[in-house]
């Protein structure tokens, strides 16, 4: 919480004020129980009408008093609360904007976005606990403290000796609750995932017949999840009888011990009223403290988990620009470019390894490999998705880490792997790159990508709706509108990286054809499994376990290369393989 | 004094079982629920086996009430008769009985915690588990339909809704009508005239307060679904965020969450500020009612109507008394919520099983393999007919391919085949026997199913693999594996075959559908299906896995899907589909020369 402070400063005044009126209203309530017994002492006992009525209406007005007093708190303290909450908020959704592909990786999409939603709501919540609760129930319990002595010194004492006994035995019960709900807690996601796991793969249990198994594994964790819930809930059961019943032994020491003092006259009975009002309220207070600690220590995690993303300092830095040139790109340059995520330094164990290679305007570069050979990474670090660990990208002979950050993004168009859209129509992810694009732009770009078709048969055609994560359509669709997305920004660099492999083979063939005036104009990266996608690059590289082993064309390396022909065997079969080879 | 125990155990409570932040007024989404009686009578059906403490939870819970109620009017007594009139012997016996009340109070409060706690948990525990059962038994068609969100949410929140409501609500709800009635009793038997007061002012501030929270409620819910909106945006831009880095597009995406953000900023405050206006508004509420009734309690005194000792005793029972009347609201809620999430688990409890000729067959008696489809007929939900009267055969230990464009009809044939849907007319027999009248498990069991998800389970990949045969050792594990080209990439992992894994991506896809043809290789079956079973595997791997798999093939009947016609070049029959009819059939070289679909398709893939 502490690492927050910096956040909470510009309501400062918030924070002075929201505690000085919970002070005032604890103060005004604790009165009550003191003018009750002004009523009976001095009303009831010396039988004085007049008293009664006076401190009456003094009683009413102390209440409105606190009223005013708890309003105004809560006033200061939401203000100082949402406000907090809002700046927060906004601070980590910029932060993360910030942050690169690689700090994105470490913290987890999922992760980063409770951080943002949840967590950020329980700071907050925090705050308003903090000003107005964690205020107010220990000063009512200091506060009916205080009282009480007054009262009576000796029936304080009894009363203060009381307090420590539950506080050990409080902080007795928390400290031995918590493994066992913590076990309860690891029990309940054991249970979590077999449930889990059965939904998503019931297929498999029913194909194997395996039902009569897992019903019985399931049995298993039920068992002993219901077996350790009902031991930490037997465990809490002790708990509030105990606390209550010290509550109450204090109670009747007070009354045995207060009856003897009114006996000999050095207590009027009024006054062991209120005694016993504030001992009430002294004790529930200290519950109430307990109580709240506990959720303290929830919301810490909370804003342990905030700070963590505030203080990660992202590896690229963008500058704002005001207006962002866009470059030729005759030429891009790889030199002894080696990439390894998260601080690989042994060679071997990196995930590209001293890549050399340069391209040229208007020629196609495409990639191909087995799975995890570092293919997507290659391409993502043209862009600066990643940063290279050593060896340089040039672009025209500029190195790309002297280029500002946004005119480099926004000149190379680089088409994800996964195809994600964003809520809103389909002309809107479309011009997502270019806002304000004209629907002749759009069209285009549309009909490159083979989409128009199927976008015009769709109910409102470019202003369909894409529901979130575009779940109404089908995934070679989604990739479809993500290619036409990034061809209307017209890039000087176009990478594919592996974005056709839910097409079919015949719009795969057209997306091809369509796209070669496009190429003429630019450097073109494909990424792909298939062979007949990478045959008419004007160069291909084989790469294998982060090394280039092969490069040219497709027939120099049929011919040369073993990797790539055994590639081809492996998707033609060895006839036609054999028959090239000769 | 004694309402010190409700808040002691309404805290504690929080600390424990109770997850989730305390309820606020208006938190608690009302959810009206369709058929209150039945849902309650089943939940019953439940509770029933437990009477015995069921009933000790309910007379445990009257009589720590009981205890409850009896102390401030003990403390009154006290007061009027011993101390005022200064009998200090009279305080020594009071003081003991007292003693023997509160000591019992906490004892049968304990004794109704101890039993509430497994009364709710066995009650859970066995909806739980019959839900899971029910899974088990229920046909694809339903989890195709449903969401496993969904499924999820019942399996978990609901039942978790209703064991917390068995667990405190119902205990609550009967201690606190019992606490309502009894304040009342003990109020009349002290005086009628401070009964009177506290009767009327109790309803009225309770009146206020829910006239007040009606109107806050508003500005509560117009904040939660400002963040709702915010936690939406939030949710898509962060997935999306690789998206709009590529683009730099990150300053536009800040600008649009400034604008929802400051929205909720204005309105958060404003909800805050009334809503939190609550606390302090019932605070004063309960000043109020000691005000009235230590004024009115006084000029009772002073008539010597009542004595000082009732002023103290009804200054208790106003709490007693306001508490229950505000907690019978937000009992009612829980309560109307706990039903609808049972009956959201009864739901899925009625849905039908899957059907099934339930024969006891020797499982190691195995099939031959011999495939019919007899004019086979079948849609899903929507009448559009998927596949219309086919009709194939495949005899034991061949391989056929089924190739065509998506939505052919090809992964359906294996669905029909392995009954997890039922055709609608037309006929499907194994060994000339119609599947119909098989036992279903049986007929899993001689089918080896690989599936294009290729779906891993937590667990260490040993216990994954042994799926496919419980008994098997792990050296046939282990055998398995090889075949199946797993080992290799298994021994590098850091603990080999007890590498733990898990259904979200510790392995990759291709890894996971080696393990899934191990696993079915393992379990030895008459016919194995191949539904693009090594689609994420790259071709290299895949002509390895091929030649293990022609091993494997050899003697059973298979069926294989596949987008690359490389992989099926050697079947001995591939039949190629359009729209649910099978347009051509015949070897690769027989199609080749056909100069058909299955030529064009081809052609297409060396281009």
């Amino acid at each position: 919480m502490w690492g927050l402070r910096s956040y909470i400063k510009p309501y400062w005044k918030f924070l002075i004020f929201a505690p000085i009126f919970m002070l005032m209203e604890v103060f005004f309530d604790l009165l009550q129980p003191r003018l009750a017994a002004y009523i009976i002492d001095f009303g009831v006992v010396e039988r004085d009408m007049e008293t009664i009525q006076q401190t009456g209406l003094l009683m009413v007005l102390v209440a409105l008093l606190s009223l005013v007093s708890g309003v105004a708190c809560n006033l200061f303290a939401s203000r100082a609360s949402q406000n907090f909450g809002a700046d927060i908020r906004e601070a980590l959704y910029a932060k993360i904007q910030r942050f690169s592909f690689e700090d994105i990786h470490s913290f987890q999409t999922g992760s980063l976005i409770t951080r943002v939603t949840n967590d950020v709501v329980q700071a907050q919540n925090l705050v308003q606990i903090i000003l107005q609760r964690l205020v107010r129930s220990p000063s009512l319990l200091i506060g009916s403290v205080i009282m009480a002595l007054s009262i009576n010194v000796k029936l304080g004492l009894i009363l203060l000796g009381t307090l420590l006994l539950l506080l050990i035995v409080l902080v007795f019960f928390i400290r031995f609750s918590f493994p066992l709900f913590s076990k309860v807690q690891t029990q309940l996601d054991s249970v979590n995932t077999r449930i889990q796991d059965n939904l998503a793969g019931i297929r498999v249990v029913k194909a194997f017949v395996r039902a009569h198994f897992e019903t019985k594994r399931f049995k298993k964790v039920n068992k002993d999840y219901t077996q350790k819930s009902i031991k930490a809930a037997r465990f809490m059961a002790i708990n509030g009888p105990v606390v209550t019943l010290i509550m109450n032994m204090c109670l009747i020491i007070i009354l045995l011990y207060g009856g003897n003092l009114t006996g000999r006259n050095d207590l009027q009975v009024g006054d062991l009223v209120a005694f016993i009002n504030y001992v009430t309220q002294a004790l529930s207070s200290l519950v109430m403290v307990s109580g709240l600690l506990m959720s303290l220590s929830q919301a810490k995690v909370s804003s342990n988990r905030i700070n963590e993303v505030l203080t990660t300092e992202p590896k690229m830095i963008m500058k704002e620009l005001d207006s962002i040139p866009s470059f030729s790109a005759a030429h891009i340059r790889f030199e002894e470019v080696s990439f390894a995520y998260n601080n690989v330094t042994k060679k071997e164990d990196m995930t590209l390894k001293d890549i050399n290679f340069e391209a040229f305007h208007g020629e196609t570069i495409a990639i191909i490999g087995a799975t995890g050979a570092g293919k997507s990474t290659f391409v993502q670090l043209i862009p600066r998705l990643y940063d290279v660990s050593s060896g340089a990208i040039l672009i025209d002979g500029k190195n790309i880490k002297d280029l500002p950050l946004l005119q480099l993004r926004q000149n190379i168009g680089i088409v994800l792997q996964d195809a994600f859209l964003f809520s809103g129509t389909i002309r809107d992810n479309i011009s997502f790159g270019k806002a304000g694009s004209d629907q002749e732009e759009i069209e285009t770009a549309a009909k490159i990508a083979q989409a128009h078709d199927f976008i015009m048969k769709l109910p409102n055609g470019y202003d369909t709706k894409v529901g979130q994560k575009g779940i109404n359509l089908s995934g070679g669709q989604k990739q479809r509108i993500s290619i036409a997305r990034t061809l209307l920004m017209r890039p000087p660099v176009l990478i594919l990286d592996d974005s056709t492999s839910a097409l079919d083979l015949g719009t795969e063939k057209l997306l091809r054809e369509a796209l070669q005036d496009i190429m003429q104009e630019c450097i073109t990266f494909i990424i792909a499994q298939r062979i007949s996608s990478v045959k008419t690059a004007d160069k291909i590289l084989v790469i294998e376990e982060g090394t280039i082993v092969g490069a040219g064309t497709h027939q120099d390396l049929l011919k040369s290369n073993e990797v790539y022909h055994s590639i081809y065997a492996s998707q033609y079969g060895n006839e036609e393989a054999a028959y090239v080879q000769h | 004094m004694s309402n010190i125990k409700n808040k002691a155990s309404a805290n504690l409570s929080q600390i424990g079982l109770n997850q989730g932040p305390g309820s606020r007024p208006g938190e608690i989404a009302k959810v009206r629920s369709k058929n209150v009686k039945e849902t309650i009578r089943r939940i019953w059906s439940y509770l029933k086996v437990q009477r015995l403490h069921l009933l000790i939870v309910f007379i445990s819970t009257i009589l720590s009430t009981c205890f409850t109620l009896l102390s401030p009017y003990l403390i009154g007594k006290t007061i009027d008769n011993y101390i005022v009139v200064q009998q200090f012997d009279g305080v020594l016996k009071m003081g003991g009985i007292l003693f023997i009340v509160y000591v019992s109070g906490a004892l049968f409060t304990w004794i109704q915690q101890f039993f509430a706690a497994s009364l709710s948990q066995h009650t859970v525990r066995d909806m739980r588990q019959d839900l899971f059962e029910k899974y088990q038994g229920l046909p694809i068609k339903f989890f195709d339909k449903s969401t496993h969100g969904d499924l999820m949410s019942r399996t978990t929140n609901d039942i978790a809704n209703v064991s917390n409501t068995l667990n405190q609500t119902v205990v609550q709800l009967i201690s606190s009508i019992f606490m309502l009635a009894g304040s009342v009793v003990m109020m009349l038997s002290l005086s009628i005239r401070m009964t009177l007061i506290t009767i009327f002012i109790v309803p009225t501030v309770a009146y206020i307060t829910k006239k007040i929270t009606t109107y806050t409620k508003k500005y509560f819910s117009e904040q939660q679904s400002h963040l709702g909106s915010v936690n939406g945006f939030v949710q898509e831009n962060i997935t999306g965020l690789k998206v709009t880095k590529a683009f730099g597009r990150e300053a536009v995406s800040l600008d649009e969450f400034r604008v929802i953000n400051e929205k909720l900023r204005a309105v958060g405050v404003k909800a805050q500020s009334l809503s939190g206006s609550m606390g302090p508004i019932m605070n004063t509420m309960r000043n109020l009612s000691f005000v009235v009734i230590a004024v009115f309690g006084g000029i009772f005194a002073y008539h010597e109507i009542i004595t000082i000792g009732i002023i103290v005793s009804f200054l208790n029972y106003s709490n007693q008394f306001s508490q229950p009347i505000n907690q019978l609201a937000n009992q009612y809620n829980l309560l109307q919520s706990a039903i609808a999430g049972a009956e959201r688990v009864f739901e899925v409890l009625d849905q039908p099983s899957e059907e099934n000729i339930e024969k006891k067959t020797d499982v190691d008696k195995k099939i031959k393999g011999e495939v019919n489809f007899d004019k086979v007929y079948f849609h899903y939900e929507t009448d559009v007919a998927v596949l219309k009267n086919l009709s194939l055969h495949a005899k034991p230990g061949e391989m056929v391919a089924l190739v065509g464009p998506t939505g052919a009809g090809k992964t359906t044939i294996i669905n029909l085949l392995t009954r997890f849907y039922e055709i609608q007319s037309g006929k499907i027999l194994i060994d000339g026997k119609d599947i119909r009248q098989m036992d279903k498990d049986y007929l899993r069991q001689q089918i080896g199913l690989v599936l294009q998800d290729a779906y891993v389970f937590s667990g260490t990949i040993m216990d994954n693999i042994r799926y496919g045969r419980l008994d098997a050792t792990d050296q046939e594990v282990e055998e398995a594996a090889k075949l199946a080209n797993a080992h290799s990439f298994i021994q590098k992992l850091p603990k080999g075959y007890e590498t733990y894994i898990t259904s979200d991506g510790s392995i990759s896809q291709g890894q996971r559908q080696l393990l899934t043809i191990a696993r079915a290789v393992l379990a030895n079956p008459s016919i194995l299906i191949l539904d693009e079973a090594t689609s994420s595997v790259d071709t290299r791997t895949e002509r390895h896995i091929q030649e293990a798999m022609k091993s494997l093939m050899k003697g059973r009947t298979s069926f294989v899907i596949a987008h690359r016609l490389s992989t099926i070049q050697e079947a001995d029959t591939i039949l190629v589909l359009d729209n649910g009819e099978i347009i051509e059939s015949g070897s690769h070289k027989e199609l080749v020369i056909k100069n058909g679909f299955y030529q064009k398709l081809y052609e297409n893939q060396l281009a």
